[in-house]
């Protein structure tokens, strides 16, 4: 059953963050993608017990580092300085990769391009002739990890809809995503269907004329 | 006696890069890129390079500055575009470059591959993308995998933190990144480390890359931590 916050308006980003971080178990081992998802960890309690994982070789990945604590050679996925939580281990990068590929990590949050009903996964590349591809370690994670949350907008700037009956930009991964968490939104994807979970400020009936051509119970 | 030299300076260490090598290049951003390395590679000369990382250079120094001299004729790395990748992106962009863009975990399951000895492995990242063109599958326990094949260096270039006298690494934090899987895929690996100990200076428990993968290991001074 839906949840309709219809007395305010859309979440902050922040509210966003805090609103992922409730999903994620404790104990969890975490990947939190470059950009928006990274603003989870400002919401992850120390008693939850959730260790984060960075792509570039560590568990145990702590807040960004302030002042004096940074240091060039202790960074994360976003070459961001970091600090080290208590704990923490380092490791190389096919290790990394094997916590990821291995089906070690319990959850990873990603930003994308679009989403498909089925899942798919579109982040990586626009497509457009003059954009220049990159990759990083998006397709490891969303092949790999347990569970793929999606942080995005529901629009995109054009106005279209990010969530979508079949993504049209190339695809990072197949059928990999269940759940996206925008400011109106949290909905997951199941079995060819968007099923809202909780809206701010945004009816379901609303998403409805919004997210045209999917099934949204 | 280790088999592990240890050359006067970073020119003497890559003195011998031939033409048309495949360099492996560690480091994620500017995090473990062996600069001092790098810079004399471009001292040196090579040209018409392959070059293995993660990124494609970052500002105007390091790999970037082999970039920028022309010296890479293709690069392999999962990476590319960053912020502060503007030398890369104006030479793709002027077709100067080549590029194989590789899905991270790929790249680096294929370093280790080729120091491992392992002919090829299939793994499920990149079904259903663009990245899987051209590639072999083989669908294992239901599930659809691409073949993916070994990254053999001719020359590895790599920073650790610390050496002791036979060649024995430790890296330093989130440094280490690419270090001991390109240590163990190339030919020839270099290594720039800040210090150098006496052999038993290391804890045996502790030592991340044994010896055995390193051919060269440079003392840089003054080098950052």
């Amino acid at each position: 059953m839906s949840v309709e916050h219809l007395d305010r308006g859309p979440l902050t980003k922040d509210e966003l963050a805090a609103r992922v971080a409730r999903d994620i178990p404790d104990g969890a081992y975490v990947n939190l993608g470059i950009g928006r998802p990274t603003l989870v960890a400002d919401h992850l309690s120390p008693e939850s017990g959730v260790v984060l994982h960075t792509e570039n070789g560590m568990l145990g990945m702590g807040r960004a580092a302030v002042g004096d604590e940074v240091d060039p050679d202790l960074v994360n996925a976003g070459k961001v300085p970091v600090v080290e939580t208590p704990g923490a281990s380092y490791f190389h990068h096919a290790d990394s990769f094997a916590m990821m590929r291995g089906g070690h990590l319990d959850v990873c949050v990603l930003g994308a391009y679009q989403v498909a009903v089925n899942g798919d996964l579109a982040n990586w590349h626009t497509g457009a002739p003059d954009a220049i591809p990159a990759v990083g370690g998006a397709m490891d994670l969303a092949t790999g990890a347990r569970a793929v949350y999606v942080v995005m907008p529901l629009r995109g700037r054009d106005g279209t809809p990010k969530l979508v009956p079949r993504c049209t930009y190339p695809l990072t991964g197949v059928g990999c995503v269940s759940r996206v968490y925008s400011e109106e939104a949290v909905v997951s994807l199941r079995g060819g269907e968007v099923v809202v979970e909780e809206t701010w400020g945004t009816s379901v009936a609303e998403l409805r004329d919004l997210l045209v051509g999917l099934t949204i119970v | 006696m280790s088999r592990t030299q240890f050359p006067v300076d970073a020119d003497a260490a890559v003195a011998d890069v031939a033409d048309g090598s495949t360099v492996l290049v560690g480091g994620f951003g500017a995090a473990g890129q062996p600069v001092e390395l790098i810079d004399a590679l471009l001292r040196q000369g090579a040209k018409d390079l392959t070059v293995v990382s993660n990124n494609a250079g970052n500002g105007d120094l390091g790999l970037a500055a082999l970039l920028g001299a022309g010296r890479v004729r293709k690069i392999v790395c999962s990476f590319p575009r960053q912020s502060d990748s503007w030398v890369f992106d104006e030479l793709y962009r002027a077709g100067r470059i080549e590029l194989e863009l590789v899905p991270q975990g790929n790249l680096a399951e294929r370093l280790r591959a080729a120091g491992a000895g392992i002919g090829a492995f299939y793994c499920p990242t990149a079904v259903g993308t663009p990245l899987a063109e051209g590639k072999e599958t083989r669908v294992i326990d239901g599930r659809e995998h691409l073949l993916e094949f070994p990254i053999h260096g001719d020359v590895a270039l790599v920073k650790a933190h610390v050496a002791d006298g036979v060649g024995n690494l430790v890296y330093r934090k989130t440094a280490r990144n690419f270090g001991p899987v390109m240590a163990a895929a190339a030919r020839t690996t270099i290594v720039q480390v800040s210090e150098v100990v006496a052999t038993g200076g290391l804890d045996p428990e502790n030592v991340v890359t044994p010896a055995i993968y390193v051919d060269r290991v440079v003392k840089i001074e003054g080098g950052a931590a």
